[in-house]
């Protein structure tokens, strides 16, 4: 076990980008995780005497509120600490979620072929011939607004490249002589799909599923930017920022904090991704 | 050739009737029967709702009132809009070409900076320049485009007070709509001044919605434009002696087009997605905009309309991708 992850390591190290992704990564799962010891505030307590306040740098700032505070008083540092922890978490939930019903509808569609095949593979193209934050416009649309159903409006339009992802690598497996022998020896198709056969379509499925995590907080801030995720005063990031807006001119600061965060964490998954692939999937080089 | 193209359109068909099978139980799905949504908080008596419901067709089967919907769709008839009482095509029609001028900007900015960056930094590879047209596309793909969209309003519209904040054309200049198109329209008419006026108002959006696409754009022509360079004939042209400039430029630089324009076409679905965003921040009346203000509305007939629209400007559009790459490249045309 610890050969293969070592050579992997001495891959991944290799690229810069790819560990500072990982760095950042780290640092913002261990912020999320203790939001409520790292945060200075509660993030809803509102402190009526520093409205508006700009960052402590600035000249009539607060080292209380070292990036200033919101329309009703609220520590910003402490609404986006704990906008980390719920962006982390709907990339958790839609990640799995779409990773789950994705690579069973794949496995089911290139191990057996035929009609399942036909049926799922058209019906993926039909969640892919709508552009996707339309469809998860739609979805949250029907669903209702809220940061769970965000975030399941994010996965319905993440599975079909989950889904396709692991059908071609089980296809490309399936006729393997592995797979022959474990079926000569008994094995029912149950377990050659997921015990034969899945591990050894994992590599680029691990890329998809890190990538997804930027795509999912992407799309989930973008849908809680339109009024149709997260709601107000939940201290999404998207959430923050849309209910921001007309703070605009006077208070850059409400506006520009939220925004950086999501593009750092994007920018952090999107490396650590890329540095993955490289590292795990060599045909995928670029 | 022919064959080509009349597979590639017979898969479509699944496929169409598949998202009418989606924009027809969009609108069952969504909490509400469709006459409450439309009457709104007012009650009526159960007689009456019984008759409207019958004037709908909704008292009808499930599979016969698909049936009734895809009859209507194919005829053109996509329902009417619960707020205007338009029909919907019809308001479709009216601000498509809002969204398709601010499209063609966005994928023009994005060619017109992604194209040589991408070129540079694979003929500069490794080197600080490559670095910085990596790192900048990485970024300019991770962007939250609305943030992006507010920190230029921010920076150029409230700071600077170089660009209009919002909209297509200040409250200054009336242009009649002939084709749409503002540029078009407003280079045509007499107002003096109306067609910069549009012109500003076009570039900050177009750079917003441009930036995702430019930044994929960059990333493939570099890629594509290693590949080519690594092959045997620019070798030869190196050996002939023929300068940099004339290899990449001449020989190089179409070979490596041809995944280029294939992601071009790609981007389509991604400029309509973020064309919703765009349209929000700048208030541009488009498409984007009216199906977010159709979902704000419960105007759920428009949305359904609008989503089904949407999908099929998607798959014409990459059918016709498709074809040309077919057009071009016979191995795909003649491929099982």
């Amino acid at each position: 076990m610890t050969t293969p992850f070592l050579e992997f390591w001495s891959h991944f190290r290799r690229n810069r980008g790819a560990v500072l992704g990982l760095f950042i990564v780290l640092a913002l799962s261990f912020v999320a995780i203790f939001a409520d010891i790292v945060a200075p505030y509660d993030p809803a307590e509102q402190f009526r005497d520093f409205v508006l306040l700009p960052p402590a740098w600035i000249d009539g700032g607060n080292w209380a509120f070292p990036l200033g505070t919101d329309d009703i008083g609220r520590d910003m540092l402490s609404r986006l600490i704990h906008g980390a922890r719920l962006s982390l978490f709907i990339g958790l939930l839609v990640v799995t979620l779409s990773l789950a019903v994705g690579v069973a509808l794949g496995l089911l569609a290139g191990f057996y072929g035929g009609a399942s095949d036909t049926l799922i593979a058209r019906f993926m193209d039909i969640l892919l011939s709508l552009p996707s934050l339309l469809l998860a416009i739609v979805v949250a649309a029907i669903l209702g607004p809220g940061l769970v159903n965000a975030a399941i409006a994010v996965s319905v339009v993440i599975v079909p490249h989950y889904a396709r992802l692991t059908r071609a690598s089980v296809m490309a497996e399936r006729g393997r002589e592995y797979v022959t022998a474990a079926r000569l020896a008994g094995a029912s198709d149950t377990r050659l799909m997921l015990v034969t056969i899945l591990p050894n379509c994992a590599a680029p499925l691990i890329v998809q599923a890190t990538l997804g995590f930027s795509t999912a907080i992407l799309d989930a801030a973008a849908l809680g930017f339109l009024g149709l995720g997260a709601q107000p005063p939940t201290p999404e990031w998207g959430t923050m920022l849309s209910s921001s807006l007309q703070f605009l001119q006077r208070a850059w600061w409400v506006v520009t904090f939220p925004g950086l965060s999501i593009l750092i964490t994007v920018l952090a998954f999107n490396l650590m991704g890329d540095g993955l692939r490289d590292a795990l999937d060599p045909k995928l080089k670029r | 050739m022919l064959k080509f193209i009349a597979t590639r359109i017979a898969l479509l068909i699944p496929t169409f009737l598949g998202v009418t099978l989606l924009a027809f139980f969009l609108i069952r799905l969504v909490p509400g029967d469709p006459i409450e949504v439309r009457l709104g908080e007012r009650g009526i008596d159960p007689a009456r709702l019984e008759e409207m419901r019958a004037q709908l067709g909704l008292n009808k089967p499930l599979l016969e009132q698909y049936a009734d919907y895809l009859g209507g769709v194919l005829t053109g008839d996509l329902g009417r809009s619960l707020i205007t009482q338009t029909p919907v095509l019809h308001e479709f029609a009216e601000l498509f070409p809002a969204t398709i001028e601010l499209s063609l900007c966005a994928i023009l900015f994005a060619l017109i900076i992604g194209l040589p960056a991408g070129v540079l930094a694979a003929v500069k590879r490794g080197g600080p320049l490559d670095h910085g047209v990596m790192a900048a596309s990485l970024t300019g793909y991770s962007m939250p485009i609305f943030w992006w969209g507010l920190l230029l309003i921010l920076f150029f519209s409230v700071i600077l007070g170089w660009t209009p904040v919002s909209g297509r054309l200040s409250a200054a200049y009336y242009v009649e709509p002939v084709t749409g198109f503002l540029l078009i329209d407003s280079w045509m008419s007499e107002e003096e001044g109306a067609f910069m006026d549009a012109l500003h108002h076009l570039v900050l959006p177009s750079i917003v919605l441009g930036t995702i696409p430019l930044a994929v754009i960059a990333r493939m022509t570099r890629s594509s434009m290693l590949e080519v360079l690594g092959e045997d004939y620019i070798r030869t042209a190196r050996a002939k002696g023929l300068g940099l400039f004339r290899i990449v430029g001449l020989h190089a630089l179409r070979n490596a087009m041809i995944p280029v324009v294939t992601v071009i076409g790609l981007q389509v679905g991604t400029l309509l997605a973020g064309a919703i965003l765009t349209e929000t921040i700048f208030a541009w009346p488009g498409i984007g905009k009216w199906l977010i203000e159709s979902i704000n509305r419960r105007d759920y007939p428009a949305l359904q309309g609008g989503v089904l629209l949407v999908a099929c400007v998607v798959m014409l559009v990459n059918l016709a991708v498709d074809l040309i790459y077919g057009l071009l490249n016979p191995r795909i045309r003649h491929a099982k």
